[in-house]
């Protein structure tokens, strides 16, 4: 597993990727989608393995880095640290901020590790499966996963539909791959090539965000002071194993199923430490369990989440979309034919994983202190810069400036569409599996010469449409009730 | 009273065309009926090309989804008001000003000046009035990464004033 990872190479690629993910975690409104979006124009100059390695490394530890700002100055660094402020800062502010960060650390580092686990034996399982399937089982499945951002954490379930349907049209701008025929390009020669991927997740997600942040000038963080971050002690280690292995399993489950990430992983892996838990009164005032709880399953739906990306093409998450575009870019298809063509390049992504979350637990341990530093830098500072990142970034990947107007846009569409409670994720979602569900659907309609009904005569198809029917009702449900 | 509170009531008082609700229901369905006709303009394939359905078909379904389930979200916010918003401050207006004025400043004189522009700006309205930090800001981190993208990336800025003068010496 680890022979690709041989060369120095790609070790400092690793090195440097785990060391900018943990950047990018602790500082508040960028995180693993945002920095990776960023980063991919850069990845142009690498081969398609150091490429991926780079941007798992950044989605690992990425994804732990929100703990060090949750627990020090009660923001998360990304959306899926959300659930760590609820204990982590509470027993930040109890003097013990060294041990919350340790508990932090061991917790994300066993729920990345077991992910990996997770991946290594699903993703060539779900890839084998994913040989029986055809056109009609791949828009099945494409309609499922797009079902499943009714219920991703954020915005209501009709909205985050609203927002991938969106995502899904914009995927239909330009010359229609079938036929050739222009559709949205209003004579804009430039549109006929579609929009591309980089300016909408760049626009919606760091524009929005930078947006977002000249809203909150007047915002006053409270820093708790660290000395050193500690490893849990023996008796925490015994009050905490059996909540870091179930919400290990559980974040790596939330991590596979399609469009759900760490955010939804890391509330569910808290909920359920509090519901097992023998001190349930102690959750919110410090408890090392929640702690543990939320950061085991957030760090495991990263190997969770690259299981669909891997095996079917479909991104577990938003981060996880990111990363399938880099594949896509480096000409790289992700699916079945992968598994059987190009072993070494998975393990090489299997490993990196591995030894990104090793990395991150060295890095973490050591360097939290200096990390947290990071967050002293002033916003008035670092989002001009970030802008300047943005902009060459953008204009880089096919030197239009076209592409930047387009994620000036979508980073005004973006801002708006969170201020009024509608998720950015599904968008990117329904533009990364846009082009899957309009192709499988209408070469399964040229396969049924144009009988609509004939899906129904497959069951994987059945089980699919049975299952998105679900997914959409369920959060529907489960809003009346909390309404209720 | 406090200022929720009576931005509530003063939130009930309002026509329905002036709540939030209304106005992002009634964007979103606008721009889609408008979209939606325009697929209308889009060429139809003959029979004999046409694999599956027409190029229009699969864009207006998608339309008629949005404005169906746009529909649904302004119904039921009848029965559950969404949340009062704060106003915006102005350095978020200050931003969006910056936007255009990066746009108009990169298309008139030069991308890498309108950078610099845009970056001392906002840098300037988000608070920033230490001198060296603005120079860093507005110089030399867009210079670096202007040297970074062009000799790493072998990226060529479009032309302009200051790009012309590095490109030619």
């Amino acid at each position: 597993m680890f022979a690709p990872l041989l060369s120095s190479k790609l070790m400092i690629v690793l090195v440097f990727g785990t060391l900018f993910g943990l950047i990018l975690g602790v500082l508040p409104g960028l995180g693993p989608t945002t920095g990776g979006a960023l980063i991919l124009p850069f990845t142009m100059t690498l081969d398609p393995l150091s490429a991926i390695v780079l941007l798992t490394a950044i989605y690992c530890s990425a994804t732990y880095g929100g703990a060090i700002t949750a627990v020090l100055i009660n923001t998360p660094g990304t959306p899926a640290a959300a659930a760590t402020c609820l204990d982590g800062y509470p027993l930040a502010q109890k003097g013990e901020a060294g041990r919350a960060l340790g508990m932090a650390t061991v917790s994300s580092t066993i729920g990345g590790i077991f992910s990996v686990i997770v991946l290594v034996f699903f993703a060539p399982l779900l890839a084998q499966l994913a040989y029986e399937f055809g056109q009609p089982e791949y828009f099945a499945l494409a309609i499922f996963g797009l079902t499943m951002l009714a219920s991703i954490g954020e915005g209501s379930p009709i909205k985050n539909l609203i927002a991938g349907a969106f995502g899904i049209l914009i995927s239909t701008i330009g010359k229609d791959f079938m036929t050739s025929i222009e559709r949205f390009t209003y004579g804009i020669n430039e549109l006929s090539e579609g929009i591309g991927f980089i300016p909408v997740v760049v626009g919606l997600f760091a524009i929005s965000e930078m947006l977002t942040q000249s809203t909150l000038l007047d915002q006053i963080f409270k820093r708790v002071a660290l000395k050193a971050v500690k490893l849990p002690s023996l008796s925490d280690y015994k009050k905490t194993w059996k909540t870091i292995l179930r919400s290990s399993g559980i974040g790596s489950f939330i991590g596979v199923l399609p469009a759900e990430g760490g955010t939804v992983a890391s509330l569910i892996g808290y909920s359920e430490a509090k519901r097992w838990s023998k001190n349930p009164e102690e959750f919110g005032k410090g408890s090392v369990e929640g702690i543990a709880g939320a950061e085991a399953a957030n760090n495991a739906a990263t190997g969770g989440a690259m299981v669909p990306t891997l095996a079917l093409g479909i991104p577990g998450s938003a981060t996880t979309a990111v990363i399938l575009t880099g594949l896509i870019i480096h000409g790289v298809r992700p699916g079945p034919d992968l598994f059987r063509e190009q072993p070494d390049f998975l393990y090489g992504i299997f490993g990196s994983m591995l030894i990104a979350n090793i990395l991150f637990f060295i890095f973490g341990f050591f360097g939290a202190k200096l990390f947290a530093r990071i967050t002293l830098v002033p916003n008035r500072l670092l989002w001009p810069m970030i802008f300047a990142v943005s902009v060459c970034g953008t204009y880089s990947l096919s030197q239009s400036m076209l592409d930047v107007w387009i994620m000036l846009f979508f980073g005004v569409i973006g801002f708006f569409m969170r201020r009024y409670g509608f998720s950015v994720v599904p968008v990117i979602i329904g533009l990364i599996l846009g082009e899957l569900v309009e192709g499988t659907l209408r070469q399964s309609l040229v396969i049924f010469e144009g009988n609509w009904f004939m899906f129904f005569t497959r069951p994987i198809v059945v089980i699919f449409f049975i299952l998105s029917l679900i997914a959409l009702i369920f959060p529907l449900l489960r809003r009346k009730k909390l309404n209720d | 009273m406090n200022n929720v509170q009576k931005q509530k009531r003063a939130n009930k008082s309002l026509p329905f065309f002036f709540k939030d609700e209304f106005k992002v229901s009634f964007v979103i369905i606008f721009i889609s009926v408008t979209l939606l006709i325009s697929t209308f303009t889009f060429d139809i394939v003959p029979p004999i090309l046409n694999r599956g359905i027409q190029p229009a078909t699969f864009p207006k379904g998608l339309l008629f989804l949005i404005i169906i389930l746009t529909s649904i979200v302004y119904y039921l916010s009848i029965k559950n008001p969404w949340k009062i918003k704060k106003k915006l401050p102005n350095s978020f207006f200050l931003t969006m000003i910056s936007f255009v004025l990066f746009v108009v400043v990169s298309k008139t004189l030069d991308f890498f000046l309108a950078i610099s522009f845009l970056s001392i700006f906002i840098s300037f309205c988000w608070g920033e009035r230490r001198v060296f930090y603005l120079i860093v800001v507005s110089i030399i981190f867009p210079i670096i990464v202007f040297i970074f993208f062009e000799t790493i990336l072998g990226l060529r800025f479009p032309p302009g004033i200051i790009t012309n003068i590095y490109y030619q010496v």
